[in-house]
């Protein structure tokens, strides 16, 4: 599809796909979800990785990852369950299996992390502290699919802003916080993480679900629930991103089955300055590439000068 | 590896519930080797979601409609109707507007290194038999041990005859060739032939039976994995397999889709493999 092929960046033919938050200068607001997109090597064969505004890696802990039991995924109606397990390499294979190959690339790199206790937590923010080529880190404390590593810290404002304030002491680069959905009030944990120092917000991670093989009567996922991504996902998402928007004044990521440049536009013009697509990725490897392309067409078509102004636009 | 939007150039019933279905894929053609596989979606809806895999059964160039266009380089693939997505393949028609990824994954090993060369293929899992089949009979004497449950899940046969393969054909109730499972056939050759080389598709229940047969007769063994999976590319981890000496504490996991779907025997673990099919693991479609 390289004949859709624009030089990176480039904003002397049309509308200006730049945002700017958090200390960050992205040259469009497009970037994969962690987990959906490997360490980025993986979908390099089949699209310019400089054409994205950065490259979210899979989620990483200081120590490598197994991941849970098969099966991992089950495909449900206009979305999936997954409950992976956080498999990953380690920070250490990532920085030297891995990275060599982000830095030919002319987009920042956010590393998503994660720790099974704070101390470890702590540990990998000081280690990721260490790399120069990292643009920003989004700590997640809301993976569904682990008992310890994720979602204890994303349930409870409390743990929630200890860790947060643990990681922003070693970590002076962007740091980005990834909420779940899975709480009564969104809002409450997004005011907490904000007190605690950081610098935006990721919303949401998936949703926990749960699917039942109904011949065996069984989960169809070998842990039993998994977390639900997908477009059936989006109209919460966009609900959660703009409730987000209003408790605090940090900018948010909005992420949520987003398939289309029609589904970005709904976060952007509630409220985020940035989105992450996920799912779509599976579903086509070309799905940033054409919401990035999307994006600066309807840009085009409604007279709009710099996509950023269509940011909080929303009117109720 | 592409991925390409396109149109499908023929989509035939070859038995109740198996079409076979040649897709235009100029830059995926030319690069597909054995036993490796495409992810295909056709519908432009969310439902359903994913694309699917399948394993490709062989390649080949069409003539170009008229003069001046290049000739149509095609993949062909093999599927069986158990699902939503197969359900509305099953529908489409030349000139119908799909997409399509590939190749993917890591194919067979040619191992034609003179030894006896057998193919074991259960049911639809002789797909990729077929492509390494027309490259083994280059040098080769060839010989494909097909099963299925009845008469109309055994595919193909005619099409393996004519590259010169030997066809040994057996059905769980006897209603074409002999009766019983393809393993009783595969063990009989092994007598005969204790050097062959075996390469192995099908459901995981034969795998497993066929692996235990050459393990003890340490005959060199490549199987070809079916997994459900989201991506095709090594991204989602969704469809990873127990690699050998996995265990709690030094996990091993494979993906079928990129370190697979073909593995050597000894690369699996086989004891999780067992316990994996006992689970009942759901099948894709």
């Amino acid at each position: 599809m390289s004949e859709m092929l624009l030089s990176a960046g480039s904003t002397a033919d049309g509308p200006d796909l730049a945002v700017e938050f958090a200390g960050l200068r992205l040259k469009n607001p497009v970037m994969p979800a962690s987990g959906t997109f490997g360490y980025g090597e993986e979908y390099s064969p089949y699209m310019d990785l400089n054409r994205l505004g950065a490259i979210v890696t899979k989620g990483l802990s200081l120590r490598p990852k197994a991941g849970n039991p098969t099966p991992r995924i089950a495909e449900t109606n206009g979305g999936m369950l997954n409950a992976i397990g956080l498999q990953n390499v380690g920070v250490d294979a990532f920085v030297e299996q891995k990275l060599p190959f982000l830095k030919e690339v002319q987009t920042p790199v956010i590393v998503n992390f994660f720790g099974n206790s704070l101390e470890e937590y702590g540990q990998a923010a000081q280690r990721l502290s260490q790399i120069d080529e990292i643009a920003a880190v989004e700590l997640n404390i809301s993976c569904p699919n682990v008992k310890r590593g994720g979602i204890v810290f994303g349930t409870d404002p409390g743990a929630a802003a200890e860790v947060v304030s643990l990681v922003r002491r070693h970590f002076n680069k962007p740091l980005i916080v990834k909420l779940t959905p899975n709480v009564t009030d969104i809002t409450v944990i997004a005011r907490a993480v904000e007190e605690a120092g950081a610098d935006a917000i990721s919303c949401i991670n998936t949703l926990t679900g749960l699917a039942v093989d109904i011949r065996r009567r069984r989960p169809r996922l070998a842990n039993g629930t998994g977390g639900l991504s997908g477009p059936a996902l989006r109209p919460l998402a966009v609900r959660m991103v703009y409730q987000v928007v209003q408790a605090v004044s940090l900018p948010v990521i909005g992420v949520g089955g987003i398939m289309s440049a029609e589904d970005a536009l709904e976060f952007l013009i509630a409220g985020a300055h940035a989105v992450q697509v996920g799912t779509a990725n599976f579903v086509d490897p070309a799905a940033m590439i054409n919401i990035v392309d999307g994006l600066k067409q309807f840009c085009q078509e409604e007279g709009v000068a710099g996509i950023s102004e269509l940011i909080g636009t929303l009117r109720c | 590896m592409k991925n390409i939007k396109t149109t499908i150039l023929s989509n035939q019933e070859v038995s109740p519930d198996y079409y076979r279905m040649k897709i235009l894929a100029p830059g995926i053609s030319d690069l597909a080797q054995p036993g490796q596989f495409v992810m295909f979606r056709a519908q432009a809806t969310d439902e359903p979601l994913l694309r699917r895999p399948f394993g490709i059964f062989q390649t080949g160039t069409l003539p170009s409609d008229c003069d001046g266009l290049p000739d149509k380089e095609f993949v062909e693939i093999l599927y069986k109707v158990v699902g939503r997505g197969t359900a509305i393949m099953r529908e489409l028609h030349e000139g119908d507007r799909v997409e399509v990824l590939g190749p993917l994954g890591r194919g067979f090993e040619l191992a034609d290194d003179g030894r006896e060369q057998i193919l074991v293929g259960g049911g639809i899992g002789l797909v990729p038999l077929y492509m390494l089949a027309s490259e083994l009979v280059k040098k080769n004497k060839v010989r494909l041990l097909i099963g299925g449950r009845s008469r109309k899940d055994v595919l193909m046969v005619t099409e393996f005859e004519r590259l010169g393969v030997e066809t040994y054909v057996s059905t769980d109730d006897g209603t074409l060739g002999e009766q019983g499972p393809v393993t009783q056939v595969l063990e009989r050759k092994l007598s005969k032939f204790p050097d062959a080389v075996v390469y192995a598709c099908g459901p995981m229940p034969m795998l497993e039976a066929v692996f235990r047969i050459c393990q003890p007769r340490q005959v060199a063994l490549q199987v070809s994995l079916e997994a459900f999976m989201a991506c095709g590319v090594g991204a989602c981890l969704g469809c990873v397999v127990k690699g050998a000496g996995h265990s709690e504490q030094q996990p091993h996991y494979l993906c079928t889709c990129k370190e697979g779907p073909v593995f050597r025997a000894e690369e699996l673990d086989w004891e999780l493999l067992e316990k994996r099919v006992n689970e009942g693991e759901h099948s894709h479609e």
